[in-house]
């Protein structure tokens, strides 16, 4: 402990804490908390039990009653400590209750025949226990599998799409002299200023003419040329020498050929940024699904999770589960890839 | 992956060389300019066009051939008020109370925004251990979908939630937050903020270590003081930096909807609704819907956003250059 204590307060190599030193651990570690308790909170209210979460004040960790298996009972009976009366000290069993009163058995001599206790001089025997059923009741009970397929399905296209087309253009906006570049540049250019929150109403009539409305090309196939992607990749491309071109081009290499197996291997980690970008995106996508999605079978993820929690605002337990598992892919690819995200969005601006 | 795509892209490569022999190499740019400026064209500026038309229609068809002109009917309905400053007065309400929500949202949000990004910066920039951990720790909810960080703060702050646990058990006292009209704004604040800070602050970070080292060891000779040093050399050196942030957060503030719309709904009654909030239940939420009443406040605030980012982009370029 003294190790971890010295090894947080040594600061600029002086090994004295200042009180602005003080100060900067104070406020880091508030954030840590602000930024990981609510996360964390999350996590562990979906594993209790729907009758553990609605017990006021909440527990940290997730609990659940035990049960035992008594002789001459069919079913697992809960067991509780008797806090008074006749039996107090000892571990009960419940077979049932009526009205104030509860019917209970001792679960090491069940033929010692049932006893009565008041409910109010009984507590429930818990113990930590994960309610896993709130994860396996999402497969079970709802069409979970599909929305995860719709998200995952979305992603995937429209990222290999906006990967595909968007370094093909950066490609002849950074390699090529052509007559109209610039017109082009502004144009695209000119795209950064018109999100698609602003142009939502022509938006839905282009997509419904296209035949796209409750299909889920209509969410893909209109977000995949992003001006941002082209900037991004054009600004890498401008950076390859244009020799590499010319030798190619002098061994009778295609534009096509150039393109695909010299420009795009050469442009990886500028692609990759792009790709992480891309995936960020279409994953969290909310507000155009929202128009363009409508049927319970095309919902998103994100669609799904917003549209059960007001028919399900009661049952937290499954709602929270299903927070949990749209959250973990992005927290998988954060874990992996934390780095490449923090260069790859300072540099953009993108996200 | 790529045993897949390898043969995809040549067999492209056949017609895609026919293609080359007739149009030459410089031409053959078009080729690999087509499909992103057909989507481009297609999805952005086609449906600019069309926003202005739809903006003089009336109705709720979707067709425009079936959608009756009335010029400027749309502006004036939205425009008009006895007192611009008070929502009751106006014929369309909800507009303006959205768009005091979101001139309020976005002073506060903003103002918050940029002063906690450039003091938790200032803070990771001193000499700390595990500094990679910590800003990971402040940039890790940019990552969120809009609706798993509106459900983990409505879990959080509901009626029975762990917030309210802790108040009672302090002594203060719990409270329904998010029925309350204030509450609910301030939590709106505080929630987007929380889930965006990080990406300023990564931003801000990167601005202050390009900062040259010599320039504050020359300060440290002259003996000036840090507050002094602060305002002297840290704050200037970081202003561009600054407002590429600041633009930045006021583009994207204006826009606000995913992460309130799953929050509060726009609730209690219209106390945080904003304006993409209002284009979306005019056009699309509710019946009739009103695709020109729609279109038109789009039109509104597309005006600002291309405002803001044309300061974005002289921002940029300034900075590229200086």
């Amino acid at each position: 402990m003294n190790r971890v204590w010295q090894f947080i307060t040594a600061t600029r190599g002086q090994g004295r804490m200042d009180w602005t030193d003080w100060v900067t651990y104070g406020y880091l570690f508030l954030g840590v908390f602000l930024m990981f308790f609510p996360v964390i909170w999350l996590v562990l209210s979906s594993f209790k039990t729907e009758a553990d979460i609605q017990r006021y004040p909440p527990t940290f960790l997730p609990y659940q009653q035990e049960r035992v298996m008594v002789d001459g009972y069919d079913e697992p009976l809960p067991l509780y400590r008797i806090t008074g009366g006749a039996y107090e000290g000892q571990v009960l069993a419940q077979v049932r209750r009526v009205g104030l009163q509860a019917q209970m058995v001792d679960p090491e001599n069940p033929a010692g025949g049932r006893v009565r206790v008041d409910t109010d001089q009984r507590e429930p025997v818990e113990r930590v226990s994960l309610a896993v059923e709130n994860y396996t009741g999402l497969f079970e009970r709802f069409n979970f599998l599909r929305f995860f397929w719709n998200s995952t399905f979305i992603t995937v296209t429209s990222t290999l799409l906006t990967l595909l087309v968007n370094s093909m253009a950066a490609f002849a906006l950074s390699k090529y002299q052509f007559r109209g570049r610039t017109v082009v540049l502004l144009l695209v250019i000119g795209t950064l200023m018109i999100p698609q929150t602003v142009v939502l109403v022509p938006l839905f009539l282009i997509v419904t003419q296209m035949g796209m409305f409750n299909s889920l090309w209509g969410v893909i196939i209109p977000g995949a040329a992003t001006p941002t992607g082209v900037f991004l990749l054009r600004q890498y491309m401008i950076t390859i020498p244009d020799e590499i071109l010319d030798a190619a081009r002098m061994d009778k290499a295609s534009e096509w050929k150039i393109f695909w197996r010299i420009i795009v291997p050469l442009s990886a980690p500028a692609i990759a940024v792009l790709a992480i970008l891309a995936i960020m995106w279409r994953w969290n996508d909310f507000l155009w699904p929202l128009i363009v999605l409508t049927r319970t079978e095309n919902l998103t993820l994100q669609l799904a999770l917003n549209s059960f929690q007001g028919e399900m605002s009661t049952e937290w337990s499954s709602l929270l589960a299903m927070t949990v598992l749209t959250l973990l892919p992005i927290a998988m690819v954060f874990m992996f890839l934390q780095k490449y995200i923090a260069t790859g969005i300072a540099s953009t601006g993108g996200k | 992956m790529l045993t897949i795509i390898s043969p995809i892209m040549r067999i492209i490569e056949i017609p895609m060389l026919a293609l080359q022999r007739v149009l030459g190499i410089h031409r053959f740019a078009w080729v690999f300019l087509l499909p992103n400026l057909i989507l481009l064209c297609l999805f952005a500026f086609l449906p600019v066009i069309l926003n202005v038309a739809y903006s003089m229609t009336s109705g709720d068809n979707i067709l425009l051939e079936d959608r009756p002109y009335v010029g400027t009917d749309n502006f004036t309905r939205l425009t008009e008020c006895s007192n611009h400053f008070d929502p009751n007065s106006c014929s369309e309400d909800k507009f303006w109370r959205a768009i005091w929500n979101t001139l309020w949202f976005v002073t506060l949000q903003v103002g918050f925004m940029v002063g906690f990004s450039l003091l938790t910066a200032l803070i990771l920039n001193r000499e700390i251990r595990a500094r990679g951990f910590f800003r990971s720790v402040f940039f890790f909810p940019v990552l969120l979908s809009p609706v798993v960080i509106a459900l983990i703060w409505k879990w959080i702050l509901q009626r029975d939630g762990v917030l309210n646990a802790f108040l009672d058990w302090t002594g203060v006292g719990g409270f329904n937050w998010l029925v309350d009209a204030e509450w609910a704004f301030a939590w709106t604040v505080f929630l987007t903020v929380w889930a965006h800070m990080g990406f300023y602050t990564l931003i801000l970070l990167a601005g202050l270590q390009a900062i040259p080292r010599d320039v504050y060891e020359a300060a440290l000779m002259d003996r000036a003081r840090p507050w002094r040093i602060f305002w002297r050399i840290t704050l200037p050196l970081l202003a561009p930096t600054m407002l590429v942030v600041l633009v930045l957060a006021l583009i994207r503030s204006v826009q606000t909807f995913d992460e309130v719309f799953a929050f509060t709904g726009g609730g209690p009654g219209t106390a945080t609704t904003f304006i993409i909030q209002y284009i979306y239940e005019r056009g699309f939420a509710g019946a009739p819907r009103l695709f020109g009443m729609a279109s038109a406040a789009s039109l509104m605030v597309a005006g600002v956003l291309v405002v803001l980012t044309l300061v974005q982009l002289w921002v940029n370029r300034r900075n590229v250059d200086g």
